[in-house]
């Protein structure tokens, strides 16, 4: 359904062009949740504003091909983006607590995308509104709909934000780090409700995340990326259980175990991400990678499919 | 709500009760300001002293003075100058506020009116040459001191060009009251108006495209635009409303400020006897009734601007509001 094909995003700067995307390509199909997973800085929310064309930023420079639903959506018009978007593909942010006018009720927010995009009565979009807060577990949705973004929880916003971007069923639900910000009961409540609606929707998802454990409970196949690349890509079962890359190695041996003795530190990895200026020639793991040998001094590719990782160690491929 | 709004007025009562004990002290009660001596003028013997004193009241216990005062100009309302001896205070200062007010609020109609315009459509063209233009413009309007353009719109309108047909409409100089008919009422102020609007309309335009741009940098811009809601849309219904808040904030102040005295200078050029005026001729020739009885109703009329701006803010932001 959508169609990433070497997707580049650089930015204009005083040093020079910043590449923080270079050269992404990935598929996501009808219903299915893609986890995305990566430290930050790792080009995450970049990749998926230009999803959604909103890097706003004149600086940009976006190549590549992005296809949802066989229409290209590079140098799509903005007029025409817009249909698209809060009704195909909708995202999620990652603060809950900014991501929401503070002048506006939460129902008014949520009725204003729905007129946006049907023509429907207010008062039908009204109790739509009320509808879409009872299907995210809001309690008392008929009172809670009058209330204002900084009168709810920050769950509970999430909550409302969540309703919002489902408010016109739309088949593609960008979700950026829409946990990171939350306390971790509230964290697991947020993430089976994403799954429950995803079931409800049939919408397909982009799960971000840097934290590899939310990637575990919730996505069917996952991309790392490191440093504006994806280093590898399978469905999570295979990439938990035989990871190929070393960073996705690092990044598993990161999660703190659930039972048993905790160590007494969490592995780090050392070393720091790839500068965007200076990107170095070869991989861009290369550099705080300890299994480097002579052949990483050549960017290696991204197997074309299936379980894959761009990594020259054997087995890797 | 009932009850916030009792609280502000009382509140109002203490400030404006704080105000002209600070007045009083200050004219009254500083040391070697003898406000007898004034009176009676330079070199003046001390039984003309004595007898200026308890002419005046002078002689009493300072905070008899005081509350003679007050009662004078707030009961009995027959407060009368020192230096005019049986002009009545309190009606001439009443006189000048109609004079005022519809100065400052014509002036202030314009000035939000325009500086929204101004900074809305800068921020939507942001760096482009309409806006380039707008902010120069704007720039120049908050740097010409007023009496000056004032001076050059009488100059303008009341000889050079007044014969012409694009001013020959504009009445001589001087206030005409509402009542005796609005059309004269409007045309004596609109050169005014628009003299004492310039530059608010710079400096509010200007504000107002700053913080327009820095609110569509927020996150919730951001959400809006993922909506797939139009630009104009969330610069109007998002952005603007949310900047409106401390736009409200700085208007309270400059009206306040111009309704109490400040529009002073825009009085003086065109010889509208407003309130500022008042004050700055009593200032002249110290005339210490006058000045108490116009900063007293200058505090008021302050206290009363922030208090509709308390008001705005609870219309304005939610979070202001008490659950
Ligand atoms: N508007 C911009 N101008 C310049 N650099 C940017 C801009 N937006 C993002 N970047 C850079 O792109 C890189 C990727 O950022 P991002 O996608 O936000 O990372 P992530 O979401 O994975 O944490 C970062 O190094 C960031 O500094
Ligand atoms: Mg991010």
């Amino acid at each position: 359904m959508l169609e990433v094909k070497d997707l580049k995003v650089s930015f204009r700067s005083e040093q020079g062009l910043m590449r923080a995307i270079d050269g992404v390509s990935f598929n996501v199909g009808e219903g299915e949740i893609l986890g995305m997973v990566g430290e930050s800085g790792s080009g995450k929310t970049v990749s998926l504003l230009a999803v959604m064309g909103l890097i706003n930023d004149p600086n940009a420079v976006i190549e590549g091909s992005i296809k949802f639903k066989g229409r290209e959506l590079v140098g799509m018009s903005n007029a025409e983006m817009r249909k698209l978007r809060g009704r195909e593909i909708a995202m999620i942010f990652q603060d809950p607590m900014t991501a929401l006018t503070p002048v506006y009720t939460i129902g008014w927010q949520i009725a204003e995308q729905i007129l946006a995009h049907e023509k429907i009565s207010k008062s039908a979009a009204r109790q739509k509104a009320i509808d879409l807060l009872a299907e995210v577990n809001i309690p008392n949705p008929a009172d809670a709909i009058d209330r204002y973004p900084h009168q709810l929880s920050g769950g509970m916003r999430q909550r409302a934000v969540i309703a919002m971007a489902l408010s016109c069923n739309p088949s593609l639900l960008v979700a950026d780090e829409p946990t990171t910000a939350l306390d971790v009961t509230v964290q697991a409540q947020i993430l089976d409700l994403v799954r429950k609606l995803q079931r409800n929707h049939k919408s397909a998802v982009v799960f971000i995340t840097h934290d590899m454990g939310v990637i575990a409970e919730i996505a069917d196949r996952v991309m790392v990326m490191y440093g504006g690349r994806i280093v590898e890509r399978g469905q999570r079962n295979e990439l938990f259980l035989k990871p190929k890359h070393p960073y996705t190695k690092a990044l598993l041996d990161s999660i703190p175990p659930l039972e048993g003795e905790k160590p007494k530190r969490l592995r780090a990895i050392s070393g720091s991400p790839p500068s965007l200026l200076n990107r170095p020639t070869g991989c861009c793991f290369g550099p705080r990678c300890v299994f480097r040998f002579e052949a990483c001094s050549v960017q290696p590719d991204l197997g074309k499919s299936g379980h894959a990782a761009a990594c020259f160690l054997k087995g890797a491929q | 709500m009932f009850l916030a709004i009792i609280q502000r007025l009382w509140q109002m009562l203490f400030v404006m009760f704080g105000i002209s004990v600070l007045v009083f002290l200050i004219f009254f009660a500083t040391p070697g300001a003898d406000p007898a001596s004034r009176i009676a003028g330079r070199g003046a013997s001390a039984e003309i002293l004595e007898a200026v004193r308890k002419s005046f009241g002078l002689d009493q216990p300072i905070y008899v003075q005081y509350f003679t005062m007050m009662k004078k100009i707030f009961i009995t309302g027959d407060l009368t100058s020192f230096v005019n001896r049986g002009w009545k205070v309190v009606p001439a200062v009443l006189d000048t506020i109609p004079v005022t007010i519809s100065l400052v609020m014509g002036a202030a109609i314009l000035w939000v009116v325009f500086s929204m315009i101004i900074g809305t459509v800068a921020a939507a063209t942001k760096d482009s040459w309409l806006d380039r233009s707008l902010m120069i413009l704007g720039l120049i309007g908050i740097s010409m001191p007023v009496f000056w353009l004032g001076e050059v719109m009488n100059l303008v309108t009341q000889s050079r060009f007044h014969d012409t047909w694009m001013f020959s409409w504009v009445p001589p100089l001087g206030y005409k009251n509402f009542i005796d008919g609005p059309k004269a009422w409007f045309l004596t102020l609109v050169i005014p108006w628009i003299t004492l609007a310039i530059l608010y309309i710079g400096l509010y335009g200007r504000v107002l495209r700053a913080n327009l741009i820095e609110a569509m940098q927020e996150d919730y811009v951001r959400t809006a635009r993922a909506k797939g809601l139009s630009e104009t849309r969330i610069l109007l219904r998002h952005a603007l409303r949310t900047s409106l808040i401390s736009f409200v904030t700085l208007f309270g102040l400059d009206f306040g400020a111009l309704v109490g005295g400040s529009a002073l200078l825009t009085e003086v050029v065109f010889n509208l006897h407003g309130i500022g005026k008042l004050t700055y001729d009593a200032l002249l020739n110290l005339d210490l009734p006058i000045i108490m009885t116009t900063v007293i109703f200058a505090s008021f009329f302050v206290v009363m601007a922030n208090a509709v701006v308390d008001v705005l803010y609870i219309i304005l932001d939610p979070r202001v509001r008490k659950a």
